[in-house]
């Protein structure tokens, strides 16, 4: 079948951009290294809270995404995008906008200090997991929300009008589908996690494997140890993947008419105190952050619209390339190969790219063509999450329809299939640009000046003592991170009830 | 579709349309911070190309693991960027000739005799405070003595140079005595960050009291922002010394411009940039010829300083001794 094989191709294509760098990199380091006590130890906390990370985002998230999916309420969409702003934003920025609520002198303190309540500390193992919670609680709601909009609105009609418990009949099966895919993505992007846990771990004890992997290449030079550790990760984000996709079984809903789901049962007070705290807990460290960005916007250089038009560049090809890699690669095989993408330290991939390309190119001439590829690795995982229910479906539902009217191939696609996918389409769509428009990406190896993207910039300005301008450039590029994103998003949302 | 492919695709071409070769251009591969438009870089390749009539182009990223990835194929002329504490590795990889310059003009607070690494700028480590909230510290002991409710931030010794200068500079002053002495300080370090932006940026949002930074940066402040308020604590045991230096590739395919780029770098022309562009005292320049702003910074009496030899063998003992003390 032509379909399978385009599948396959796109996957080991995928896999071996992951693989093949860090093979790069092993063997230019000469081998495998054993790995210290030290490094086990970073180890274990890693996997420990990038664990509890992913436990409670998803945990929360299930409240969240039901009040939102059932409630109707002006503002609801403007709600839904703002709140997806803090999985966008560059972390150092992010961070310092936690901790002026969440910090010794923060927002938080400032009120229970005077109410005689007692002082928060948030440096600790629970300031890593608030921090990531923060970052990941906004996708995991926008993934668990999908899944509640794709359960058809006749079968809450059927169920209210029998009296059969909604959440056994119908929600339960959906999240058994979607929980355990969200969860896997969300524990492998806090594998990651380096500075963030660093800052609010509040030292050593928070050391991560990526802080391992930096200090090896960049102190060290120690490619082999780097490489040693990648491989780790590369195992962990496996295996994660793939326990996520022998739990995520479950049949599917049947097809409906897309109305709008109207519902009969839950609590209104409950729900919009689920809404309104999700809301307050994601949003109050955003407007910290505009607070912070607004006095800089007029010191902004010039060359920050330059800086700003080669990351909304790189974000638009970001876009064209990983939904032309994403819908051949819905399927399960797919959606865990490209966990392999976000699992593996980007500076291993961007070192085993360098090496893999440095004696044909000069490497600064394709520093923007390999952010974007690096780019296109990092979004397939959360595109593929929320394609591949919607490609399943469509090809369950209306795969034999279509059969039974001759329709084949590129036809079957675009009369049958992507119609209804316009909505997770729009979804990931905005989600791949606002994280391509974000990301560093690998470029440091590559770069030269006058190449820079929006980030690099704001790093360079904060590295400079310009904090103001920092934060304002960093709200620049959360605006137009979320501009993007919403028009995307829209975009799938057109001529849809929801 | 399309449209956007071909976005791409020209961004390709512009960036490859950059690609030089010829004989009259210089590479210098610099870290991100000295190239960017808000760092040195600019104005000394404006001045540079004027006296040299060639093309000064920037590659910048990381430095040595870029050269050491490239070894004897890179396309560096000269590097410029690297410090002391990690300067053996660059030294061992044999890819750096002598800049063969007579290093007398050379102003540093301490003896320099590097045939190979040239010192552009330097500054030392110090804690950063508010002196509108804070009486300062004069000595080490004064921190370490000071109340657990001031608040401390600094950077990680394992991913961040100016924190392993700080342990290095603990070292130097506690000896065998460093994990009692960071035990001492460990109550009131609010928390330890990745690099330098995140520390300060702790600090000048007012999450923390006191910050690691450098004895130059309150010259920042003077005059850039007409703020007086931020101090460098001086310790009468003295202050790390951290150097800045730059090195001609052996393998240079433009020797005559390299030499003439090093012995630029002691001009007074290149020495009077610095100040202003990288917040740092210039390695050859007379004090009296320093901006206003930086004449008035007080100066530690005590310079400390590990050679590049001694900070290797020093390290792992020197981080583990913060590490221990701060995992408790």
């Amino acid at each position: 079948m032509a379909q399978r094989a385009v599948s396959v191709i796109a996957a080991l294509f995928v896999a071996g951009l992951v693989v093949g760098p860090v093979a790069a990199v092993l063997w230019r380091g000469g081998g495998f290294t054993a790995l210290s006590t030290a490094d086990l130890d970073a180890l274990q906390f890693t996997v420990w809270q990038a664990f509890w990370s992913a436990a409670i985002s998803v945990g929360l998230a299930v409240p969240v995404a039901r009040a939102l999916a059932r409630r109707q309420f002006w503002g609801r969409g403007a709600l839904i995008s703002i709140m997806g702003a803090p999985f966008i934003l560059p972390v150092v920025v992010a961070v310092l906008g936690l901790i002026s609520v969440f910090g010794g002198r923060g927002f938080l303190n400032a009120v229970l200090g005077p109410l005689g309540l007692p002082r928060l500390d948030v440096y600790g193992a629970h300031g890593v997991i608030l921090a990531h919670v923060f970052f990941n609680l906004p996708l995991a709601v926008r993934l668990i929300l999908q899944g509640w909009l794709a359960i058809p609105s006749e079968r809450f009609q059927v169920a209210a009008s029998l009296g059969a418990p909604v959440f056994w009949l119908l929600e339960w099966p959906m999240l058994k589908r979607i929980v355990p895919g969200a969860f896997a993505v969300i524990f492998v992007i806090c594998l990651g996690s380096f500075a963030v846990a660093l800052t609010l771990g509040g030292g050593p004890r928070a050391t991560t494997v990526e802080l391992a992997i930096y200090q090896a290449f960049k102190f060290d030079f120690d490619l082999s140890k780097a490489a040693s550790l990648a491989v780790v990760q590369l195992a962990l984000g496996l295996g994660a993947g793939l326990v996520a996709l022998f739990l995520a079984r479950g049949d599917m809903l049947g097809a409906g008419l897309d109305r709008v789901v109207r519902r009969w049962d839950g609590s209104r007070v409950m729900d919009a105190m689920w809404i309104g705290a999700a809301a307050l807990f994601l949003l109050a460290p955003l407007c910290a952050l505009v607070i912070a960005g607004v006095p800089g916007l007029g010191d902004l250089p010039g060359s920050i619209w330059a800086a700003t038009g080669r990351s909304v560049a790189i974000s638009l090809g970001a876009v064209v390339l990983t939904m032309m890699l994403a819908l051949p690669l819905a399927t399960r095989a797919g959606e865990a190969a490209s966990l392999l993408g976000i699992s593996v330290s980007g500076l291993v991939l961007g070192t085993g790219l360098f090496i893999l390309l440095q004696p044909y190119v000069r490497p600064s001439s394709v520093a923007l063509p390999v952010t974007l590829l690096v780019n296109v690795l990092m979004s397939l995982p959360f595109v593929l999450r929320i394609l591949r229910t919607g490609v399943e479906g469509a090809k369950a539902d209306y795969g034999r329809l279509g059969a039974s009217l001759g329709l084949r191939g590129w036809a079957l696609w675009r009369i049958a299939y992507l119609p209804r996918l316009r909505r997770p389409m729009g979804f990931s769509a905005g989600l791949t640009a606002a994280l391509a428009m974000g990301d560093l990406g690998v470029i440091t190896l590559f770069s030269r000046p006058g190449q820079g993207t929006l980030p690099l910039a704001m790093y360079e300005l904060m590295g400079r003592y310009q904090m103001g301008a920092a934060y304002a450039a960093a709200l620049v590029l959360v605006a137009v991170s979320l501009a993007l994103f919403w028009v995307f998003d829209r975009g799938g949302r057109v001529n849809a009830d929801v | 579709m399309k449209k956007t492919l071909l976005t791409v695709a020209g961004l390709f071409a512009a960036t490859a349309a950059h690609a030089d070769g010829h004989a009259n251009t210089l590479t210098v591969y610099a870290p991100d911070y000295f190239g960017s438009e808000w760092g040195p870089g600019p104005s000394i390749e404006a001045a540079f190309e004027e006296r040299c009539g060639c093309d000064l182009v920037y590659q910048t990223g990381d430095l040595l693991p870029r050269l050491l990835l490239e070894g004897e194929a890179t396309e560096a002329d000269v590097a410029i960027g690297f410090n002391s504490d990690v300067s053996k590795r660059a030294r061992e990889s044999g890819l750096f000739s002598p800049h063969g310059l007579d290093l007398s003009p050379l102003t540093l607070p301490l003896e320099w005799t590097d045939d190979t690494f040239l010192p552009f700028n330097y500054g030392h480590t110090a804690f950063i405070y508010d002196n509108t909230k804070l009486d300062g510290f004069d000595s080490f002991e004064a921190l370490l003595d000071a109340p657990d409710d001031v608040r401390i931030v600094i950077q990680d010794p394992r991913s961040s140079i100016s924190g392993l200068a700080l342990v290095l500079w603990v070292n130097a002053v506690y000896g065998d005595e460093a994990e009692a002495a960071w035990a001492r300080m460990a109550p009131k370090i609010v928390t330890v960050t990745q690099g330098w932006s995140e520390s300060y940026g702790l600090f000048t949002d007012g999450e923390a009291d006191v910050v690691l930074s450098y004895t130059t940066s309150p010259a920042y402040h003077i005059i850039a922002e007409e703020d007086l308020t931020k101090s460098a604590a001086i310790f009468e045991e003295g202050h790390y010394f951290m150097v800045e230096t730059a090195a001609k590739l052996a393998g240079t395919d433009n020797e005559d411009l390299a030499d003439q780029f090093m012995a630029f770098i002691l001009t007074e022309d290149f020495q009077t940039m610095i100040p202003t562009t990288n917040w740092s005292f210039p390695a050859a320049l007379e004090e009296d010829k320093w901006p206003e702003g930086f004449q008035e910074l007080p100066m530690p009496e005590t310079v400390l300083f590990y050679s590049e030899d001694e900070a290797a063998a020093l390290r792992d003992t020197a981080i583990e001794a913060w590490r221990s003390a701060l995992s408790q």
